[in-house]
């Protein structure tokens, strides 16, 4: 029989009204890769939080080899071998390699011995893993491949045997992510547990030894990867067949809506984050934007929205230059004024904000509606109102105005911000990410309100890092790599491989 | 924890704690604390003078608080209060000494009042300017504007302002056409007689204020920009919102509440300005605030609790030689340490209790 590194026998873990994990049961062999993979929201990260000591488990029980434990806190995972990777790095961006690696394990009084110490240690781990990290490179200057190797050193440092690898590919290019592959294959080698969390079918059929697949929180299926293909996986996955194509007629687009030309922006530090972009969006068209996160797509939308200043650059919205406009308002009340609205690639920082109820979240960025106001006081009727029309319109669960909106789940919060923003009847509408973090019911919803706000002949330019998001939407892609636009494709020529060397920054 | 348990019982405990220590500490000192406590609270609310005393006192608390509130709702900590109501009263002598011979009282007492509100604006705005577009943090110029003005106003009263031929630090009497009416006075033209103390008009203005703050931070475009400014900046960049140009407004809203405390003072008690007549009333208004939950039921209630503490204490100090002014403001210390800074320090226990109720 098999060694088990961890084993998770019926785990349960309820928020609220949520069960975010049911009965949760698997084992995870010593020396492999195990792939954790399920759609968002199906309690993959709840699972490792449990495991890492961030949650305690309503009931269930995790033995570490062999041996049953109770995991409190983060701490105590560590000192049983447990290592975690998460997807938004903890590092301190002005510290050294090094640094960062020892903080919180300094060793000792005088800071000095720990370091050097730990840079033997250090070194010994490179040259084992090839990991190619600098110890004393300043982490903020390093790319975020190198800073996610960093925090596999910090994991293995603390003497992890199990390191817990949460969505690693989400910020990698697919040539950074075979690296990160080959580092994870070095370390199965040396006898470690690598617990790979993924929604990617891919990066499963490729590396990982066995594999659990979780839907709705509980546990359909664990399974040998040999034993298996992507198809049967998507279908344990979902739970259905799902086509993410969505019913979509060939349309022949108007007018340009939106014309972008020689748009530049250039950060503090000179890197040049927008470079020299050259795009139009038409009227009744979907155009898509796709890379790999922190390309530029970002600071795209929010330039696009009025968040941020242009270096240099035309943004030519219905044929006058948006950037020419002189105004006391701010840029982002003006352009939304103009028709321009805007759905935030990061909701709950941006477009929601959480504390406030749901019909307060209903005017944010229309505030200055005089439908809801009278003489600078809302009408706490009309934005009701209007709040349950969104609710009834956009199916938005649970059905009470008055909720507040950090309570309501990832695909109800994005319903809020879209109904709101559709509600204003835009012209153009911008959307980042438009289905991360939602849960797949809603997916569905909210594709078929993008495609119908583009049969009604609307422009909508749309980021999203899942290709295949892109691929079912769009009607045309735009591939972004470095700031720049690295290549456009038809969307009935484009496939993902095309799109993933794009992606990588090889031009067309 | 539901939420009427966040708003009642810890706040009580906190209370009790902070009362506990206070008697223990009097023990120490020789006195009955059970004793002191009915001398204190009898004082404060056991006659009709002890309530008008209390409500003059809750009356600047009031406007501080809501002052402070203001602030905090656009995430921002104004711990200034003092200073600005410092140069409100500034603004109010300036106007008083140059007028209160030639304007009827309809026109110089509003005018008093639009000085003091633009003076506590205008020394309010500078530390708001320079959070908003310069990352100055608010705390700490505020904080120095407090000396600042602490100085600035000892120079003009020892200078400037002083009665000729005084050796205190104060104006000269204010003409009496400048006296907010007392509220006595008020009660005694509807033929009602109460008893003579410095409750006034202003309270009434106190009170209408909290109404207002409560239109104005919950029901207009303006409350509604200030709110999504102090919980969530990103967001109030994404919605459109001028932020600096909400923060420098924020300040100056707060910065004129202050000023309504040298209105309550000057016009409506003292009749004229010396070094201190402040006293602490903006600090106080901090815990005030903090207590209330930035709620004007709450700002209410716990400045009526320091109000009601302010002259229990007075009274306690005249009954007990022993219990000094400065064992009074011990006693505030403690009800500010425990309600304002350890606001939350029971609440793990009680959390706890609730949780295990909830799994039963």
């Amino acid at each position: 029989m098999t060694d088990f590194a961890i084993g998770l026998n019926g785990i349960c873990k309820r928020f609220g009204a949520v069960q975010a994990n049911r009965d949760v049961s698997m084992n995870i062999a010593k020396g492999s890769i195990h792939g954790i993979i399920g759609e968002n929201g199906a309690g993959k990260s709840t699972l490792m939080s449990i495991l890492y000591g961030y949650y305690q488990a309503d009931s269930g029980s995790i033995t570490v080899d062999g041996r049953e434990v109770r995991i409190r806190n983060s701490q105590e995972a560590i000192r049983l071998g447990i290592g975690m990777v998460h997807q938004h790095f903890m590092l301190v961006d002005n510290f050294t390699v090094l640094e960062n690696i020892v903080l919180g394990a300094e060793g000792g009084l005088l800071l000095k011995q720990g370091l050097a110490k730990a840079r033997e240690h250090l070194q010994a781990l490179n040259r084992d893993y090839s990991l190619e990290v600098d110890p004393d490179a300043i982490v903020g200057e390093l790319g975020v491949g190198l800073q996610q190797r960093v925090e596999i050193l910090k994991a293995l440092y603390r003497g992890a045997d199990v390191l817990i690898l949460d969505e690693p590919t989400a910020v990698l290019t697919p040539q950074e992510a075979d690296h990160l592959f080959c580092i994870l294959r070095a370390l199965r080698e040396q006898g470690k547990t690598v617990i790979l969390i993924t929604h990617k079918l891919r990066e499963v059929m490729d590396i990982t030894d066995a594999v659990s697949v979780m839907r709705a929180g509980t546990v359909v299926g664990n399974v040998r990867t040999a034993d298996v293909d992507k198809e049967k996986l998507a279908d344990l996955m979902v739970g259905r067949k799902v086509t993410l194509k969505v019913d979509k007629a060939e349309r022949e687009p108007g007018a340009a809506v939106l014309d972008v030309r020689q748009l530049c922006l250039t950060d503090a530090r000179g890197v040049k984050l927008l470079d020299d972009l050259n795009f139009q969006v038409r009227a009744g068209e979907i155009v898509g934007i796709a890379g790999v996160s922190g390309n530029g797509q970002s600071e795209l939308l929010e330039v696009l929205a009025g968040m941020l200043e242009p270096t240099s650059g035309e943004i030519r919205y219905q044929g006058a230059d948006l950037l020419q406009e002189k105004s006391s308002q701010p840029r982002a009340a003006l352009y939304r004024k103009k028709g321009i609205a805007h759905v935030p690639e990061d909701r709950s920082r941006e477009g929601l904000v959480k504390s406030f109820p749901m019909f307060e979240n209903a005017i944010l960025g229309y505030h200055d509606d005089k439908s809801v106001s009278k003489g600078g006081l809302y009408s706490r009727q009309a934005l009701l109102a209007r709040t349950r029309d969104f609710i009834r319109q956009f199916d938005i669960r649970p059905d009470n105005a008055q909720l507040r909106v950090g309570l309501l789940s990832g695909g109800n919060q994005q319903k809020v911000v879209l109904a709101r923003e559709i509600h204003a009847n835009p012209e153009l509408l911008l959307i980042g990410q438009p289905t991360r973090g939602v849960d797949i019911g809603a997916i569905e919803f909210i594709h078929k309100r993008l495609v119908e706000l583009r049969d009604a002949g609307k422009a909508i330019l749309l980021v999203s890092v899942e290709l295949e998001e892109i691929l079912a939407l769009s009607d045309r892609i735009l591939v972004m790599a470095g700031g720049q636009i690295s290549g456009e494709v038809a969307a009935r020529d484009a496939d993902t491989i095309s799109l993933g060397l794009l992606m990588g920054g090889h031009k067309h | 924890m539901p939420r009427w348990a966040q708003l009642t019982v810890l706040p009580a405990l906190n209370l009790l704690a902070a009362l506990l220590v206070t008697g223990f500490v009097t023990w120490m000192i020789g006195e009955d604390p059970w004793e002191c406590l009915q001398l204190l609270v009898s004082g404060a609310f056991g006659s009709g003078e002890g309530i008008g005393y209390t409500l003059f006192y809750t009356t600047g608390f009031i406007f501080t608080g809501l002052a402070v509130a203001t602030a905090f709702h656009a995430g921002l900590f104004n711990i200034g209060g003092e200073g600005q109501a410092y140069l409100a009263g500034l603004g109010v002598t300036l106007v008083v000494l140059a007028f209160d011979h030639t304007l009827p009282p309809i026109v110089l007492v509003p005018l008093c009042i639009l000085a003091a509100m633009g003076f506590g604006a205008a020394w309010a705005f500078i530390p708001g300017w320079l959070q908003a577009r310069r990352g100055s943090h608010i705390v700490v110029t505020t904080i120095m504007f407090n000396f600042i003005a602490y100085s600035l106003m000892l120079y003009l009263i020892g200078h400037h302002l002083i009665e000729a031929g005084s050796q205190n630090p104060t104006t000269r009497e204010f003409g009496q056409a400048s006296w907010i009416p007392a509220i006595h006075q008020v009660a005694a033209g509807m033929g009602i007689s109460l008893p003579s103390t410095p409750l006034n008009l202003t309270f009434v203005m106190a009170l209408l204020a909290c109404g207002l703050f409560y239109l104005l931070v919950w029901h207009s475009r303006w409350g509604f920009q200030l709110r999504t400014v102090g919980v969530n900046e990103s967001a109030a960049r994404y919605a459109g919102i001028n932020v600096s140009k909400t923060i420098i407004l924020a300040m100056c809203v707060s910065g004129a509440l202050s000023g309504f405390a040298a209105i309550n003072e000057l016009l409506g008690s003292t009749h004229r300005m010396n070094v201190s007549f402040t006293n602490g009333v903006g600090f106080v208004g901090i815990a005030v605030a903090l207590m209330g939950r930035n709620h004007p039921v709450g700002i209410i209630l716990s400045a009526l609790l320091f109000g009601g503490l302010t002259q229990g204490g007075l009274e306690l100090s005249f009954e007990k030689p022993v219990i000094t002014r400065e064992m009074i403001i011990f006693i505030q210390g403690l009800i500010i340490l425990f309600c304002g800074a350890l606001e939350n320090l029971f609440e793990p226990f009680i959390a706890g209790l609730f949780k295990r109720k909830e799994d039963k």
